[in-house]
């Protein structure tokens, strides 16, 4: 596998000269500002959306979404201060709290439409699998470099699936697809950058493919469904969204008449599906929805546009970290952005299967605002330090 | 370790690695923005059609209006279901052409020709012109079924569930009750009717008016979805349930009501009477004719000569409410309101003796005792139980002298002012004053000031007095109660729909009165006597009253017209649970008409005939014509 300390990809010369122009506290002024835009962008379609759902409240909503926001900034800046690497030494308390966390919610968390995924605390109901994305990558990290020299390469690829996919396992036991799905992603990308070798991977891939098949065809026709009704409908349906518009096919085909309707520049206050209760969900799952049909095709690019200077960022921090637990990290969150983004957007545009998966600092919702930006907020520590190692290189040399 | 200068090298496998995942990237995105540009830009349109197709109508389920009951919970106000054919005036096609058409065809299954129908549309959009137009009320559900499958063929045509108020009891009650109509563009503006929206139905007036946030209930909605020709698809979106509006119990004893309604619609005359709890001014009937059938109301449009004849002064008014609006002097039944003001302002004691020669002079003018009657020395009970004209004309020159007693003494026994009662409308009066006709004469509004045979006028309720039974059930209840001038209400009780008593009604006295026991007592004594010793003014219809009970007539000129005859009764004697004015325009003498309508009054309230038949341990007869009061001549006293 890979070596601890490796030849660091480190642009020296770029990183010291961002942080002498830019000097926001030293963060990455790309990924701050892609950041701010996502946030303030998604206050702004939520109080167009919602102005009317709470009577003589119009900004019940957004005024929630924004104390989570600062919440969540505050929160980003501190762990932009920490040096992230520490969080290496932590592993076994993070993967520990992480499935204390899980576990507690499948014990005591409370049914909402079916599935168990909140912890009611005095303010807010918090959910501790979203928290878990951060905990997994963090933890995951650390061991895919703690094993690295000294057991052989299968063996540690199988250990780091094992922890991995038990987390993922219990969230789809609540269950929450979407999530399982990004704890799979997050795992294989941890995998993936960690170096495991190629035909690791084309194993990996045959045995998803037989899992995936066996849960959906193979299981139902025996009698032993893994999937609940509502998830097997939801994940199948998208094959062919016309059939009956009165089931889970209402919702993509309700989400594609919106976008669609939506054309080059939208509908403004005109909209009618999301307005009208024809598309579920409209602050969550399907915000984007909101956001093609109200802005249209430029609305919707432009947002595209933000996870994508998003996205590049963060795999940009990946190539400049000062160490490997710093690109692990930095790929799994990218990895996890790409995920959530493209299972989110692709649900509203008809290419993916419904999974509830939330649209990173767009949905409404505390614990992902939350958690998305604490992921962030590692990512522009990763920048941080890197940019005060070369700095601190370069004064050596001077 | 590197230069400066130098690119530092990533491992080989690393880079490939991050190159992979970024391309990844790039195809996913790639996918997105390709699928978004067909879907929004090379499809748009189609999808356009389709939002259009998926649009929401949201249908409003009437709430019930809450009934209105009598205290005995018989039912005086109900509602009806009913089918109502209706046109959105906005929904219905722009093109002139277009609308006629559209007439024309809905004019042949609906039996109306394209004339009425636009007649319609023209009379009932008027006034409110985003209301909906009822066409047709209890319509057929074949015809429903034929609008709904061919919806699209009738934009703006639409048949609802609506309510229409039922009158179960014909004209009973009707002033009380008022009438229920579409609320005005000038009603939508008031902080009272927030949240209402053209079409909705409110109390215009009477109770339905007083009590309306509380009969009115909650609609509720249905969203469902509809293609764009608005064809239900099937799918219901969201769903309240409506909440049916609060019953009002009234005090209104239905007997009572019923009673004093046939009593004056036996006589034939306008006229009026109220019928009051003494203690805490619920009203037990109220009435007034002539009458009208509130059910006129209900119609769709009412027609002009139906208005026309309810508020015509040739029809005798009949949508006045005499008994709360009536502007008539009283005569003698003013005479304990006069001798209240006497005994407590030290002009006159209970034993006070005055001489009644038949005629009273004062500053050249004379004034006789009606009928010319002389009636010799008296005290204030026989003064009132012969109703001796002179006694009191002394005791008005008397207060006279008192600066304001006699107003003041009046207007705390409420002449003069609204009571307060909660039907809307409720006359003021006037109660004659020195200031009052001052002003009219500095104005030069009349031809002289106020002088001391105002005050003899007024001590019998003659002159410029106007005032209506109610005022005067008022005034008699609080000599009656020690001096509580209640304020009379109709309201009782607020019950849920379930029955359960959600608000008692039981507003607080106006105020407190402080009348010396013995002067209550006197007077109270001179009205029983009035009434059922011999030689008393209605003694011929309440001698044989089998409850002891007090009563003043009342005979007042009201040129040119014939004399108004009035009576206030008090029962039982001596301490009285109610009060009962009436009054009739024309009655003539006060015992020949207003009494013999109390008397029915007071006999269902007391069950008299249900007694007198178990005494007699008969039947319950039946209840006879009004009886004819005795000739006047024929009377022992003075029957004025």
């Amino acid at each position: 596998m890979v070596s601890d300390v490796y030849p660091r990809p480190f642009d020296e010369r770029r990183a010291a000269g961002a942080a002498e122009r830019r000097g926001i506290l030293g963060l990455d002024p790309v990924l701050l500002l892609a950041t701010l835009g996502l946030i303030g962008f998604g206050l702004f379609t939520l109080g167009k959306v919602t102005g009317g759902d709470i009577p003589h409240d119009p900004y019940f909503y957004v005024i929630r979404q924004a104390i989570y926001a600062v919440i969540g900034i505050a929160l980003m800046l501190a762990l932009a201060r920490v040096d992230y690497s520490r969080f290496r030494e932590l592993r076994v308390g993070l993967y520990t709290a992480m499935i204390g966390g899980i576990i507690l919610v499948l014990l005591l968390g409370q049914a909402t439409r079916g599935s168990k995924r909140w912890i009611e605390l005095p303010f807010f109901t918090f959910q501790p699998s979203e928290l878990a994305k951060v905990l997994l990558i963090a933890a995951l990290a650390g061991f895919a470099i703690d094993r690295g020299r000294r057991v052989n390469e299968r063996q540690q690829t199988a250990r780091l699936l094992l922890m991995g996919f038990v987390p993922a396992l219990i969230v789809f036991l609540q269950p929450d697809l979407g999530t399982a799905v990004t704890y799979v992603v997050i795992t294989l990308a941890i995998l993936f950058v960690a170096g495991v070798r190629w035909t690791h991977f084309a194993l990996l891939g045959v045995l998803l493919t037989a899992a995936v098949s066996a849960v959906l065809l193979i299981a139902p026709a025996i009698g032993h469904p893994v999937l609940k009704d509502y998830q097997q409908e939801r994940v199948t349906s998208f094959l062919n969204p016309s059939s009956d518009p009165r089931d889970a096919t209402y919702q993509i085909n309700q989400s594609l008449i919106a976008i669609g309707s939506g054309s080059k520049t939208g509908r403004g206050a005109d909209s009618t599906q999301t307005e009208n209760g024809f598309v579920p969900d409209r602050t969550t799952d399907f915000i984007f929805s909101v956001i093609g049909e109200r802005f249209g095709f430029v609305g919707a690019a432009f947002v595209l546009s933000l996870y994508a200077l998003l996205i590049w960022r963060a795999l940009r921090i990946m190539t400049l970290s000062k160490n490997l637990y710093g690109s692990l990290i930095s790929g799994a969150i990218a990895a996890m952005f790409m995920c959530q983004v493209f299972v989110n957007v692709g649900v509203a545009i008809g290419i993916m299967p419904v999974t509830g998966v939330t649209l990173p600092l767009m949905s409404f919702g505390g614990s992902s605002v939350v958690v998305t930006l604490m992921a962030i907020g590692l990512l522009q520590s990763i920048y941080v330090q890197a940019r005060l190692t070369s700095k601190s290189r370069a004064d050596l040399l001077r | 370790m590197f230069s400066e200068r130098e690119r530092p090298l990533m491992p080989a496998q690393f880079a490939l690695r991050v190159a992979i995942l970024s391309g990844l990237a790039l195809v996913m995105f790639s996918i997105i923005f390709f699928r978004l540009w067909y879907l929004q830009v090379l499809s748009g349109d189609r999808y356009m059609k389709a939002a259009e197709n998926n649009q929401v109508r949201e249908i409003t389920v009437r709430a019930p209006r809450g009934e209105v009951l009598d205290r005995n919970g018989h039912t005086l106000v109900a509602n009806r279901a009913a089918l109502a054919l209706q046109l959105q005036p906005t929904e219905l096609p722009r093109s002139h052409r277009k609308r006629q058409q559209e007439f024309a065809r809905l004019g042949q299954v609906i039996g109306m020709s394209p004339d009425q129908i636009q007649r319609q549309l023209r009379e009932q959009t008027k006034e409110l012109p985003a209301n909906p137009v009822t066409l047709k009320r209890d319509v057929d559900h074949n015809l429903v079924y034929y609008l709904r499958e061919n919806q699209a063929q009738y934009p703006g045509v639409s048949v609802q569930h609506v309510y229409v108020r039922s009158y179960p009891n014909g004209s009973l009650a009707a002033q009380i009750f008022g009438y229920v109509r579409e609320v005005t563009e000038e009603q939508l503006k008031e902080a009272r009717y927030q949240g209402l929206v053209p079409g909705d139905q409110v109390g215009q007036s009477g109770v339905e008016n007083t009590y309306d946030n509380v009969l009115r209930g909650i609609h509720g909605m249905t969203r469902v979805q509809v293609d764009a020709q608005g064809r239900p698809t099937g799918g219901v979106l969201s769903q309240t349930q409506p909440r049916a509006g609060d019953n009002l119990l009234l005090s209104i004893d239905s007997r009572v009501q019923a009673a004093g309604e046939a009593a004056l619609g036996a006589f034939g005359n306008p006229g009026a009477f109220v019928a009051m709890n003494v203690r805490d001014g619920e009203i037990l009937g109220l009435g007034s004719a002539p009458t009208y059938d509130p059910s006129v109301f209900t119609k769709p449009v009412i027609p002009q000569s139906t208005i026309d004849h309810i508020f015509s002064d040739e029809a005798g008014s009949p949508y006045t409410n005499r008994a709360t609006q009536g502007l008539y002097p009283t005569g003698s039944t003013f005479k304990p309101i006069t001798a209240v003001a006497a005994l407590e302002s030290g002009v006159l004691t209970p034993t006070t003796t005055i001489v009644d020669g038949g005629t009273f002079t004062i500053g050249g003018l004379s004034f006789k005792n009606a009928g010319g009657a002389s009636y010799g020395a008296l005290q204030l009970p026989q003064a009132l139980q012969v109703s001796s004209d002179v006694f009191f004309y002394n005791l008005g020159a008397d207060l006279y002298s008192h600066e304001d007693a006699q107003q003041h003494w009046a207007s705390e026994l409420g002449i003069g002012d609204p009571t307060g009662i909660d039907i809307p409308g409720e006359g003021a009066g006037l109660l004659p004053s020195p200031e009052w006709r001052d002003q009219l004469y500095k104005d030069g509004d009349t031809d002289r000031p106020w002088s001391v045979g105002d005050n003899v006028n007024l001590s019998v309720g003659q002159g410029d007095l106007q005032t209506n039974p109610l005022q005067m059930a008022v005034a008699y209840a609080a000599i009656a109660n020690g001096g509580d001038v209640v304020r009379p209400h109709v309201g009782m009780e607020v019950e849920d729909v379930s029955g359960r008593a959600v608000q008692e009604i039981d507003p607080a006295p106006q105020r407190h009165v402080e009348i010396a026991p013995q002067y209550r007592q006197a007077i109270l004594q001179g009205i029983h006597m009035a009434a059922q010793s011999p030689g008393g003014t209605s003694y011929p219809v309440f001698g044989n009253f089998p409850i002891p009970m007090a009563g003043k007539t009342g005979t007042a000129e009201r040129y040119p017209q014939a004399d108004q005859s009035w009576y206030v009764a008090l029962a039982p004697y001596p301490n009285p649970q109610i009060v009962v004015a009436a009054t009739i325009e024309q009655g003539g003498f006060g015992v020949e008409a207003a009494a013999p309508v109390t008397k029915h009054i007071l006999e269902a309230y007391f069950n008299v005939h249900e007694r007198e038949a178990k005494a007699a341990g008969g039947k319950v007869p039946k209840r006879g014509p009004i009886e004819t009061p005795p000739a006047a001549s024929a009377a022992p006293g003075n029957p004025y």
